[in-house]
C-alpha cells in the first residue's frame, strides 16, 4: 500500500508529461477494446446471420458435393433419400437443389446459380414464400445484392437457359417475385432462388437434391452417401476470415500501444537517469534498492490505471454508442465475401475488457520495470550526489 | 555515556584504474548517546566516506563499524536498509528533497516506510514541522521554498521518526551565514531537548562554532579529537 501511495505521489507530481502519457495509453486501451470489439461482433454478427440465412441447425451434403467446384453439382444431384421423405413433408429437413444456368438481363448474358426450395419451408429466412406466386413465368426470388448488379427489380422477367440431366439446352422466362435483402453473399450473389418442384422438373431430376437442411429439432442421423456437416463447420471459414482481416486490424491499435510503450519506457528511463538524487534519499531514508526498483516499475504500472480511468471517462460513452448504435459502413457485404450487416455492432464483453486490461497492465509493468532494473546496480552513496549513472 | 557508534579500526578503499584509492586508513573512533560531534577536515580527507559507512550506506574494506549494536559489515541490504529506516536520519547538503513531493509528503515518507497509520503520521509530522518553524509551508513544494527552509524541511525529515542518530553531511554548504545559524541552533536544540546524536561532516567554521566535540581528519586518519562540551543527557 505504501508503495503504491508514494509512487502515486511521484506520478502526480510529473504533472503534465504523466497526463500526456496516461492519455496515449488511454486510447490504446478504447482502440483495442472497440477494434476487438468491433470484430467479435461481426464474428457474432457473421455466425448467428449464416444460421439463420443459409445453414440452419446443420446441412447434409451429398457426398461428392462441393461448393467451390461447380463440376460436382451434376454428380452430387441425387435422389433424396427415402429416410427424410416424412421430415420433408414436416419441414423438419429442407431439401436444396443446385444447378447452374444463364440469365439474359437487358440482353446481357450473366452465369448464375440456381438454387431450389420448397417455398413453404421453415428453416431459413429466405422470403420463399414469395415463390407460391401464381406467374405465367418461373417465379424466382433473389437478393438485393444480385438485382442491383444484374440491374433487376421486382417483377421484372428476363430470359433463364439451363441444361437439364440430358445435358439438354432448355430456356424458359421467369419473374422476379421477390427481392430481400440479407447479410450473407452466399445466399445472394449470383443466386437465384426458384421452387425446389419446378427446378427438379425443369431439370428433370425429380427428387433430387444436392444438399439437405437440418432443423434443430431433428437428430442427426447418418445417412450412405451423404456428409453431415455441422453448423460449427460450416461457420468455420467465416469465422476463420473474420479472425485473418482481425490480425490486419490489429496492426492499429499495435501500432498505438507501441507509441504509448515507447513514452512509458522513454519517461522511465529519463526519470531513472535525472532522479539519482531522489533514488539514493529514498535508500538512505530506509528504502531497499529492491523496493526502489518496485517502486519505479509500480510507478510505470500505474499509468496503467490512470489510463484505465482516463480511458473509461472518454471511452465509456463510445463504448455504448458502439454497442447500442454500431458503426456504419461503406462498402457493401457482398464485397467483403464474408457475412457483413451495413452496420456493425461491438460485442465488448467482460472477458474483452479484462483481458485487454491484464494485457496493458502486463506490457506496462515490463516497460517500467526495465529501465528500473539499473536501480538494482547504483552505488547509493554515489546516487545520493547524482552520479551513480 | 551509552556507546552508540563504534569505529574499530576502520579502513576503505576505492578502486582506482588498476589500483585503489584509500580514503581511511585505521580510523578508530567512538561516539556516545547525545553527541553533537563533527568531522572536520579539507576535502578528500574522508569525512564523507566515514558518515557512509556509518549510516550503512558504504561498508568498510577493512576494520569493524558497529551502529547501535550492528555491525555494518555485517548486514544484508535488507537489515541495513531497517537500520536506516528506523534509527538513523540523514541530512544533505543539497537537501535531497523529493521535488514532486509536498513539504508534508517530504516529511512523512520516512514514516511511510515504517507502516505507521495515517493519523500517528499527520500528528507526527506536524509536531515536527512545527520544531523547525515550517507549519505554514506544508503544502508547499521543494521549489516554492528557500534554501534555509528547505534544509529545515530535511531536518525535520530526518527528525520525524526520532531517530537515535542523525548524519548531516556538510548541512550549511549552500545556505548563507544567517540561513546556517538558524538551522544550526534549529539542530543544537534538538540534540538538546530530544537527546538524539548528531554527526556532521563540515569544514564550515560556523558549523564548528557549534560542535561540542571536533573529530579532525587528513588524508583518510584521525588527527585530533577534541571535546568542547560534554554530550546532552
Amino acid at each position: 500500500m505504501k508503495l503504491i501511495k508514494t509512487a502515486f505521489r511521484s506520478l502526480i507530481g510529473n504533472g503534465l508529461k504523466t497526463w500526456l502519457n496516461v492519455f496515449v495509453l488511454s486510447i490504446s486501451f478504447v482502440m483495442i477494446i472497440i477494434m476487438q470489439g468491433i470484430l467479435q461482433g461481426w464474428s457474432k454478427q457473421a455466425t448467428e446471420d449464416a444460421v439463420r440465412w443459409e445453414i440452419a441447425d446443420g446441412q447434409y451434403w451429398q457426398e461428392k458435393y462441393d461448393p467451390h467446384d461447380p463440376f460436382t453439382l451434376d454428380s452430387s444431384t441425387v435422389q433424396i433419400p427415402e429416410v427424410f421423405a416424412t421430415d420433408i413433408k414436416n419441414h423438419l429437413i429442407e431439401p436444396i437443389l443446385i444447378t447452374q444456368g444463364t440469365i439474359y438481363p437487358d440482353g446481357r448474358m450473366q452465369g448464375v446459380l440456381l438454387k431450389g426450395i420448397q417455398p413453404n419451408q421453415q428453416l431459413l429466412e429466405i422470403p420463399t414464400d414469395s415463390l407460391n406466386k401464381v406467374t405465367d413465368e418461373i417465379p424466382v426470388v433473389m437478393g438485393a445484392y444480385m438485382a442491383r448488379q444484374a440491374k433487376l427489380k421486382l417483377n421484372d422477367v428476363l430470359t433463364l437457359r439451363w441444361r437439364d440431366s440430358n445435358g439438354t439446352f432448355e430456356a424458359a422466362d421467369i419473374r422476379i417475385v421477390g427481392i430481400f435483402k440479407t447479410t450473407v453473399p452466399a445466399i445472394d450473389v449470383g443466386t437465384l432462388w426458384l421452387p425446389l418442384d419446378r427446378l427438379q422438373a425443369m431439370t428433370l431430376n425429380e427428387g433430387c437434391a444436392n444438399i439437405l437442411i437440418k432443423s434443430p429439432e431433428k437428430e442427426v442421423v447418418s445417412v450412405s452417401g451423404w456428409d453431415f456437416k455441422s453448423t460449427e463447420k460450416l461457420t468455420e471459414a467465416t469465422l476463420l476470415m473474420v479472425k485473418t482481416k482481425s490480425i490486419g486490424t490489429s496492426v492499429f491499435y499495435v501500432i498505438f500501444l507501441l507509441l504509448a510503450m515507447l513514452a512509458i519506457f522513454d519517461t522511465q528511463t529519463l526519470s531513472i537517469f535525472r532522479r539519482q538524487k531522489e533514488i539514493g534519499t529514498m535508500i538512505a531514508l530506509g528504502m531497499t534498492r529492491k523496493q526502489v526498483v518496485r517502486h519505479f516499475t509500480m510507478e510505470g504500472s500505474l499509468y496503467a490505471i490512470l489510463a484505465l480511468a482516463f480511458g473509461t471517462v472518454w471511452g465509456a460513452p463510445l463504448f455504448y454508442f458502439m454497442v447500442e448504435r454500431g458503426i456504419t459502413f461503406p462498402v457493401e457485404a457482398a464485397d467483403f465475401g464474408i457475412p457483413m450487416g451495413d452496420t456493425m455492432y461491438a460485442v465488448i464483453s467482460p472477458g474483452l475488457v479484462i483481458g485487454t486490461v491484464l494485457f496493458i497492465f502486463i506490457v506496462t509493468a515490463v516497460v517500467s520495470y526495465l529501465p528500473a532494473k539499473k536501480i538494482a546496480k547504483m552505488n547509493p552513496t554515489e546516487a545520493i550526489r547524482g552520479k551513480a549513472l | 555515556m551509552k556507546t552508540i557508534v563504534d569505529v574499530k579500526n576502520l579502513t576503505k578503499n576505492f578502486p582506482v584504474g588498476t589500483g585503489f584509492f584509500t580514503a581511511l586508513k585505521d580510523v578508530s573512533l567512538q561516539f556516545a548517546e547525545g553527541e553533537f560531534a563533527g568531522l572536520v577536515g579539507p576535502s578528500g580527507s574522508g569525512k564523507t566516506t566515514l558518515l557512509n559507512i556509518i549510516g550503512s550506506l558504504d561498508v568498510p574494506s577493512d576494520g569493524e563499524v558497529v551502529v547501535l549494536q550492528r555491525s555494518v559489515g555485517k548486514l544484508t541490504p535488507k537489515e541495513a536498509a531497517k537500520l536506516r529506516k528506523e534509527e538513523l536520519g540523514f541530512i544533505f547538503q543539497s537537501y535531497n528533497l523529493l521535488p514532486v513531493y509536498t513539504v508534508f509528503e517530504n516529511v512523512e515518507f520516512p514514516l511511510l516506510l515504517l507502516n505507521m497509520t495515517a493519523e500517528e503520521r499527520k500528528e507526527r509530522v506536524m509536531e515536527t514541522l512545527k520544531w523547525v518553524g515550517l507549519t505554514d509551508k506544508v503544502k508547499s513544494r521543494p521549489a516554492q521554498l528557500s534554501g534555509g527552509e528547505c534544509q529545515r524541511v530535511a531536518i525535520a525529515r530526518a527528525m520525524v521518526k526520532r531517530p537515535s542518530l542523525v548524519l548531516a553531511d556538510e548541512p550549511t554548504a549552500n545556505l548563507d551565514s544567517k540561513n546556517s545559524h538558524n538551522i544550526l541552533q534549529t539542530m543544537l536544540k534538538l540534540n538538546e531537548e530530544l537527546k538524539t546524536s548528531f554527526v556532521f561532516a563540515t569544514h564550515d567554521e560556523k558549523v564548528i562554532s557549534y560542535l561540542k566535540r571536533i573529530i579532525r581528519l587528513e588524508d583518510g586518519k584521525v588527527v585530533a579529537d577534541e571535546l568542547i562540551a560534554e554530550p546532552s543527557k
